[in-house]
């Protein structure tokens, strides 16, 4: 932050000329500098680095990782012995807890608890923005105030009623529990979304006579696919990535998810320590590219002041 | 094949789960338009937030509600204790280290991930567009990652090897190297050293998301400002804090406030990486070992029911905020 003020002449001159020199001016201002760089090179290096070592040492044999860091590896990069697959093979369909059916388990409990809350989501966000009704406002208001409630005050009593009507270690038991701990910010978003609509093309919608399931139908859920997106993608990193909830009403049984699995393996000494830096990247593989190929919408709804508690 | 019919279950709940919901909303929808237009109009917005309203009432009010009332019963919620669940968690010494690690994870991880956000956010803006696009993709890449999968990444960094022998996590061979001793760091509990390493972990997920909202917010300064200030001859230091900081104030609170809310019931990293043993134990771990591992239902809903006290404020907060908004809008 060190950069020479350089600002130019621009005391003389008028309206749009003006505008002109000072914006080559902060440009110039902006110039990146050799301590700008360089702390920026290592600021990378320093969050990327964590990921990568991960990355090496799960392709690395037992007995090496064992023996010797991971970054001892590039001194003999091109050696036949320095690299393997068998952790992701041992840790993939071997051991006592194979981590495909996990992946699989992970995948049958994320899909449905991102998208069962959405349809319920948009219908509530539709009426909050294009309706009007007694208490309206106040409702929204306790949704927003549930934005910050933190899940764990509905575990115990949901544990005893999941265990009284026989749902615990089931997938219902999930999908339902994510479907209602994520609903106050899907219609955060969604509601907030759908306010910024220009409100001319719903009127005329009415003056044509459209009902209001029709005009949110055709209307109002073609133009919010930004905001459904937004929130799929939150609700879906955020499902995938829950330990929480997934080991009270699952737990490490055959329903099994990733995480749970995972934390097993971290607990391992010795033998099978491997196995976890494998089955870590596993688990990774998915969110991130969620996260690369879909990174736009992501941002656009952390931006618009969608933040889950 | 077990796998296969977990899938084609997992799909089959998509689809029965929307086209359910669309037949549910469609037939009330048509119930609702037999009735008088009056009426009609008065029914249909409940129809509309009815479902949502329904789930976020079974899933989160009424547990709430049963929260506060289980934590004044004992651990099985067979009788009541009154307030012994709250006076035995606050008296005894291994809560109360609880409460001040806690407390220390509230100060440090948003405090850090916030100044490193706002340090990357500042530094990317001057580099080219291209870099600046790439350096904050790459420091914003954590957060994809699950609080498990970090805890596996870090483990190797911590990993400890017996002094003598050949250190295989990247923090004792680099102590090593500069002539330390190896270490345990996760169980070296002095100076809560540990506590520290783990915050650690949550402060390198977090400041990709403080960085991006503070560079949106930085970005939005108007340029005119700043440039009053160069005119006046301030120096880079001087407008950034006299005039950038001021500008992004909002911002900074509220990023502040939403990595705080998280860390107050933060689980994962403890669980996974310590247990909550050597001193390291925070609310969030507390509440599940009471519930797991003590079967303790009455502690573990005082514990929530503390938590949630402590987080009313930011609530009241978060409210105040929207309404702010929505004048604005």
């Amino acid at each position: 932050m060190s950069t020479p003020t350089q600002t130019a002449p621009v005391a003389g001159l008028q309206g749009r000329s003006r505008r002109r020199a000072a914006k080559v001016a902060t440009d110039k201002g902006k110039k990146p500098n050799i301590i700008i760089t360089t702390v920026m090179v290592l600021l990378c290096i320093a969050w990327v680095l964590p990921t990568f070592g991960l990355f090496v040492t799960s392709l690395r044999p037992e007995e090496d990782i064992n023996s010797s860091g991971w970054w001892t590896a590039f001194a003999n990069p091109l050696s036949a012995t320095t690299w393997t697959l068998e952790n992701y093979q041992g840790v993939w369909s071997g051991g006592q807890t194979p981590i495909n059916i996990s992946f699989v388990n992970s995948l049958a409990v994320a899909i449905p608890a991102t998208i069962l809350p959405i349809m319920v989501a948009a219908f509530a966000a539709y009426a909050f923005t294009f309706m009007e009704f007694p208490g309206r406002d106040w409702i929204f208001v306790a949704f927003v105030a549930l934005l910050v409630v933190p899940n764990q005050v509905a575990l115990v009593p949901l544990l005893q009623f999941y265990g009284q009507i026989g749902l615990t270690g089931t997938f219902p038991a999930v999908w339902l529990a994510h479907a209602g701990f994520g609903m106050p910010l899907a219609v955060y978003i969604l509601r907030n979304y759908m306010a910024t609509l220009p409100r001319a093309v719903i009127e005329s919608a009415k003056i044509d006579g459209a009902s209001h399931f029709v005009t949110f139908w055709r209307l109002i859920v073609p133009m919010s696919v930004p905001a459904l997106v937004s929130f799929a993608i939150f609700q879906f990193l955020w499902v995938w990535n829950d330990l929480l909830v997934a080991l009270v009403f699952l737990g490490s049984g055959e329903n099994m998810v990733l995480t749970v699995n995972i934390k097993g393996l971290v607990g391992q000494q010795g033998q099978g320590a491997n196995l976890l830096t494998a089955g870590a990247f596993i688990s990774m593989v998915i969110p991130l590219l969620v996260f690369v190929g879909l990174q736009r919408y992501f941002v656009r709804g952390m931006t618009s002041g969608a933040v889950k508690g | 094949m077990d796998i296969a019919i977990k899938l084609i279950n997992a799909l089959l709940a998509v689809v029965f789960g929307v086209l359910g919901a669309l037949v549910l909303y469609w037939v009330l929808n048509k119930i609702v338009e037999k009735l008088p237009n009056k009426v009609e109009d008065r029914v249909k917005p409940w129809v509309f937030i009815g479902p949502a309203v329904l789930l976020v009432g079974l899933f989160l009010i009424y547990p709430a509600i049963r929260t506060i009332i289980l934590s004044f019963a004992n651990s099985t919620s067979t009788a009541w204790v009154g307030t012994e669940n709250y006076t035995n968690l606050l008296g005894s010494s291994s809560f109360q280290q609880v409460l001040i690690n806690t407390l220390l994870w509230m100060i440090v991880v948003p405090t850090m991930s916030v100044a490193l956000g706002l340090v990357v956010a500042v530094l990317a803006d001057r580099l080219n567009p291209r870099n600046e696009k790439l350096s904050k993709s790459l420091i914003f890449m954590p957060m994809a990652i699950s609080m498990v999968g970090a805890a596996a990444i870090w483990k190797i960094i911590y990993e400890a090897k017996p002094a003598g022998s050949t250190q295989t996590g990247l923090l004792n061979a680099i102590w090593v190297g500069l002539g330390g001793e190896p270490q345990a760091w996760l169980q070296f509990s002095q100076l809560r050293i540990n506590s520290l390493l783990l915050m650690v972990i949550l402060i390198w997920l977090q400041a990709g998301f403080c960085m991006v909202l503070l560079s949106a917010a930085i970005k939005g300064v108007p340029e005119d400002t700043i440039e009053a200030g160069r005119i006046d001859g301030a120096s880079e230091l001087a407008i950034f804090f006299r005039i950038v900081v001021p500008q992004i104030w909002p911002t900074v609170i509220t990023v502040f406030v939403t990595v705080l809310i998280g860390v107050m019931k933060v689980f994962d990293i403890v669980y996974v990486m310590t247990g909550g043993n050597f001193n390291t134990d925070i609310v969030g771990n507390r509440f599940f070992s009471e519930l797991f591992t003590n079967g303790n239902a009455g502690n573990a809903a005082a514990i929530v029911v503390m938590l949630m006290i402590a987080i009313t404020p930011f609530m009241v907060y978060q409210v105040r905020q929207f309404r702010k908004q929505e004048v604005e809008r």
